[in-house]
């Protein structure tokens, strides 16, 4: 299938990735050329198959709701690129 | 001999005779590491402080006579595992400085036996690659010619053993990333089951591919690194609890009686001739060992590359939407905003492979393209699935290459992402099928590198697969160091 650099675009945009006009037209022309690529998979007929997930048969794991020590506020914002007063702190949300 | 040359078996009986020290071991590894490592790049960070203080912990172990399997064994990790007070940065701009407040359960069980761990290892950024050449610590050059790829993701795992840089690593495999780099560096790499080895602790990629599993000079030590960390944890609704055999009390159990199948779509045109070579030398050992030879099916192969790269990279779009510049990781800000902010540190800390990932899965998870593409996909895995289902009806072990080639050379397939992809064709379907496999050497091309065999084995079944490898490593002489 054919990808535009709108196509591109709108992708970036939803995957919060910002790019220059030079890896926009990359992209366009390698993701262009995998999905045609994988268009392979068309030749098989999936009618009546159930989609796979997980390889592994798995359950919901239950466990009791009971109170475990957490690494505390001090080690969960150790890595922070900024926090302030026991919060994360980002830019301005609403004007 | 070298203490760096020792299996860790070798390793465990000097120093529980007290004929070395973990001290002793550990030093000659970090000094080996300092004379070597700079040809390979098997190390993104060196934790020798951190080592000896381990060592120290495990001599006294040894001499109170507590010692466990793996207790004062020099290791190292992948950098994808996250080690507490340690920096972790899964080969990424990203996770520059990313210090994790916790440990992942996997290392929490090699410390738990006072293991030492040398340090983290190089790979692809976030596992994406086959080349260990999309690191932002440079690229991994194989201990065997160091012009050429250590393979990967897992590729600092597979030459750091290779060079005798550490006695045994961890790596993960979500398409090929242990058995890949295992096959090229001439070293036993495993990929568990789905769900046999607890991913708590290990930075996602795609989350129901990705796996856990060690790997080693040779088929007993890789059984022992595997027993250390297999098993349920209930930090990880994905692993499963089905008990753990003892891995080494069958290992020398032989193959006699074992059915091997030989997948006919797995003997194609662009295998090369050398690695054709050494897997039907193989397959005439196994025969020779007492092994029954079949020719069986798997009719979906040619569909795995293009299955793996929907579901993969879909996966991947998901789990890589946390690095977003708030909790942790880089963090880009021009002053216009909270989007702005995360499209300019993903844009700045995400390299270019990482960066096609997420954008062809978040395209196959977009909005009028779901059914006809991550759908699709998910079908087709069961396809696949089905065909692992229906051989191992006929046989045990499903006996096939690992990688079409040997190692290329570095930067040979950097510019065609499609190619890249597609070295991994050999490997892929056994993630997607969720089931287990191990690259054990098999042979050498004409340039003297190493060649893998892959053996397949039934889902949770690693037992019977380690089992046969060993008898083909006790029959066979290719399990050898790199000449570094």
């Amino acid at each position: 299938m054919n990808i535009t650099q709108e196509t591109v675009t709108h992708v970036a945009n939803l995957a919060r990735l910002s790019l220059a006009p030079e890896e926009i037209a990359t992209l366009a022309t390698e993701m262009g050329s995998m999905l045609a690529y994988v268009d392979k998979l068309n030749e098989l007929d999936t009618e009546g198959i159930v989609p796979t997930a997980h390889a592994v048969p798995l359950e919901n794991a239950f466990r009791t709701d009971t109170t475990r020590p957490s690494p505390g506020v001090e080690k969960a914002l150790q890595n922070a690129p900024a926090a302030s007063d026991g919060c994360f702190v980002v830019p301005k949300v609403i004007e | 001999m070298k203490l760096t040359d020792l299996t860790i078996h070798g390793m465990r009986e000097l120093l529980d005779r007290g004929e070395t020290t973990a001290r002793e071991l550990t030093d000659a590894f970090l000094n080996r590491i300092e004379a070597v490592d700079s040809r390979i790049n098997s190390y993104i960070r060196v934790t020798a402080e951190q080592a000896r203080e381990a060592a120290e912990r495990a001599d006294q172990r040894i001499q109170a006579g507590k010692a466990a399997p793996l207790t004062g064994i020099p290791l190292a990790l992948k950098d994808i595992f996250i080690t507490e007070g340690i920096e972790t940065t899964c080969a990424s701009k990203i996770l520059s400085g990313f210090v994790p407040p916790y440990n992942g359960t996997a290392v929490a069980k090699l410390l738990e036996q006072d293991a030492v761990i040398l340090g983290k290892l190089n790979m692809d950024e976030f596992a994406m690659g086959s080349s260990s050449e999309n690191s932002a610590y440079g690229p991994v050059h194989n201990p065997w010619d160091t012009t050429r790829i250590a393979g990967g993701s897992s590729g600092g795992s597979a030459a750091c053993v290779a060079a005798c840089l550490a006695a045994g690593t961890l790596g993960t495999d979500t398409g090929g990333s242990i058995r890949q780099p295992a096959s090229h560096c001439g070293v036993v790499g495993i990929k568990p089951t789905y769900g046999r080895v607890s991913r708590y602790g290990v930075i996602a990629y795609a989350s129901s591919l990705d796996q856990v599993g060690p790997l080693a000079h040779n088929v007993e030590d890789c059984a022992l690194l595997l027993q250390a960390v297999a098993g349920y944890d209930p930090h990880d609704s994905t692993s499963v609890d089905c008990p753990v055999p003892d891995y080494l009390a069958t290992l020398r159990e032989g193959v006699a009686g074992l059915r091997i199948g030989l997948p006919r779509e797995y003997f194609i045109e662009g295998l090369d001739p050398c690695v054709k070579n050494a897997i039907e030398n193989a397959v005439a050992t196994f025969r020779e060992l007492g092994a029954e030879i079949v020719d069986i099916s798997l009719p979906h192969t040619d569909y795995a590359v293009a299955c793996y790269y929907l579901i993969a990279t879909a996966e991947a779009s998901s789990n890589l939407a946390r690095y977003d510049g708030v909790r942790f990781g880089l963090r880009q800000d021009n002053g216009s905003g909270l989007i702005d902010m995360y499209r300019a540190s993903r844009a700045a800390g995400f390299g270019t492979e990482v960066k096609r990932r997420i954008m062809l899965g978040t395209f196959a998870l977009s909005s009028g393209y779901y059914d006809a593409y991550y759908l699709k996909a998910q079908k087709v895995r069961t396809l696949i699935r089905n065909d692992f289902a229906e051989a191992f009806k006929q046989v045990d072990i499903v006996l096939a290459p690992v990688a079409p080639t040997p190692a290329f050379a570095l930067g040979e397939k950097a510019g065609d992402p499609l190619q890249m992809y597609l070295s991994d064709i050999f490997t892929i379907s056994v993630n997607l099928a969720g089931t287990c496999g191990l690259s054990i050497p098999c042979g050498f091309s004409a340039q003297k590198l190493p060649i893998g065999v892959q053996l397949i084995g039934k889902p949770f079944d690693e037992a019977t697969i380690l089992r046969a490898a060993q008898a083909f490593e006790s029959a066979t002489d290719f399990c050898t160091s790199a000449p570094v």
